[in-house]
């Protein structure tokens, strides 16, 4: 018995030391994994549509908590004025979820640019939503308010050849953008002005 | 008979290395050696991982009970893969990507647990230095020489540095699954041939 409990607690306590040795490790990487995981997934996206913004957008960014989901803003800063913010929402493609980020002026609502992060569309075809620049640029200038539809169902946004669908999930994200820019400008504009103070 | 650390550190080099001579650890062989960077990743990150719970397991040799030494082994080197882990999730994170699976899985790889059980245990902290860094060092450099052979034949490219010019035609059966136990058949085929004299 004297020894079942010795070999017990040889097993507890290298359980835990290695438990301990792992959480201050975890704590101590975990800002950097989550900054390295934007940087490879979201960082492309987000570079291209705050092009010529003065700051890193993947480091100053929101946090804001709406509904139990969780969102980040990434903050680009134009002409020293840090009036855009650009953040994902996901449409639905042909091949499942599309992540498309949407970036917008908050001083008069107008989208700055719009590109895709992660997808499973058909190569060559719907991919291209991701890859051709020409099909996400017909979002630029134009107010996020709007409801965008494709050509095929009465809208304004040239579909991509063959790729309908994908090009409708794409719209279906910055309209949903736009939904949430409307419900949470507030906020975003109270949470900008907290962090600069 | 007490050997020298050199003599412990060479041995891992050429009579006991590892997928060649003990033939163990062969699945990340295998599986990761399609390019070269990949192949030097996994060899470091094993060869932490082997230093460390060598180094650890000999400083505790006297304190773990022989019953349940095999669960205090396995804790030690999961805590150590779980670092490496993290470490390169902060660090590598490309090299992470294509890593993937394979490093969780150097927790069951045998070439460590094998040299925890057959040689940390039994011997000094200096030796099992010599030791891991000698099993690692040999299994980095199969790793290298496999998926040199491998990336050359099968992508045209050196470290990502195409080699052969642009009308080379891949052979790409060598990146895939099949080629890797060819090759690796082929090379135990010639290590065995110069052993023999």
């Amino acid at each position: 018995m004297r020894e079942m409990l010795k070999l017990f607690i040889a097993v507890v306590v290298f359980s835990c030391l290695s438990g301990g040795v792992l959480a201050a490790i975890q704590n101590v990487t975990k800002e950097r994994i989550e900054y390295q995981q934007l940087k490879f997934v979201k960082g492309p996206t987000i570079k291209n549509i705050m092009e010529g913004c003065s700051n890193d957008p993947l480091i100053d960014r929101l946090r804001i908590v709406d509904e139990a989901k969780e969102m980040h803003l990434f903050i680009g800063e134009f002409d020293g004025k840090r009036n855009t913010v650009a953040f994902e929402t996901f449409g639905k493609g042909f091949g499942g979820a599309m992540g498309v980020i949407v970036g917008v002026n908050l001083e008069n609502d107008e989208i700055i640019g719009v590109g895709v992060t992660t997808h499973s569309e058909t190569p060559g075809v719907g991919s291209k939503a991701k890859t051709d620049p020409d099909f996400t640029a017909q979002f630029k200038g134009l107010s996020i308010l709007d409801p965008f539809k494709v050509k095929a169902d009465g809208g304004q946004i040239d579909a991509l050849s063959g790729a309908t669908i994908s090009s409708r999930g794409v719209a279906g994200a910055v309209v949903e953008a736009g939904e949430i820019y409307k419900k949470l400008k507030p906020t975003i504009i109270e949470k900008m002005k907290e962090q600069k103070g | 008979m007490a050997k020298t650390a050199v003599q412990e550190f060479t041995k891992g080099l050429w009579a006991e290395i590892p997928p060649f001579r003990l033939v163990l650890g062969l699945c990340p062989v295998l599986a990761v050696t399609k390019t070269v960077e990949n192949g030097i990743g996994m060899g470091v990150a094993t060869t932490f991982v082997l230093i460390c719970s060598n180094i650890l397991i000999s400083l505790l040799r006297n304190v773990i009970p022989k019953k349940v030494r095999i669960a205090c082994f396995i804790v030690v080197i999961a805590t150590f893969v779980t670092v490496v882990e993290l470490v390169m999730q902060a660090f590598a994170y490309p090299l992470f990507l294509k890593l993937g699976i394979f490093i969780p899985l150097i927790v069951v790889n045998c070439i460590v647990l094998g040299r925890a059980e057959a040689f940390a245990a039994k011997n000094g902290v200096v030796a099992s230095l010599a030791d891991g860094l000698g099993i690692g060092v040999g299994f980095t450099l199969s790793l290298t020489a496999l998926a040199i052979v491998r990336e050359i034949l099968g992508n045209g490219t050196f470290y990502d540095i195409p080699v052969f010019g642009p009308t080379f035609e891949p052979f790409s059966f060598m990146v895939q699954a099949p080629g890797a136990f060819v090759c690796l058949g082929l090379m135990l085929c010639i290590m065995n041939m110069l052993g023999k004299k």
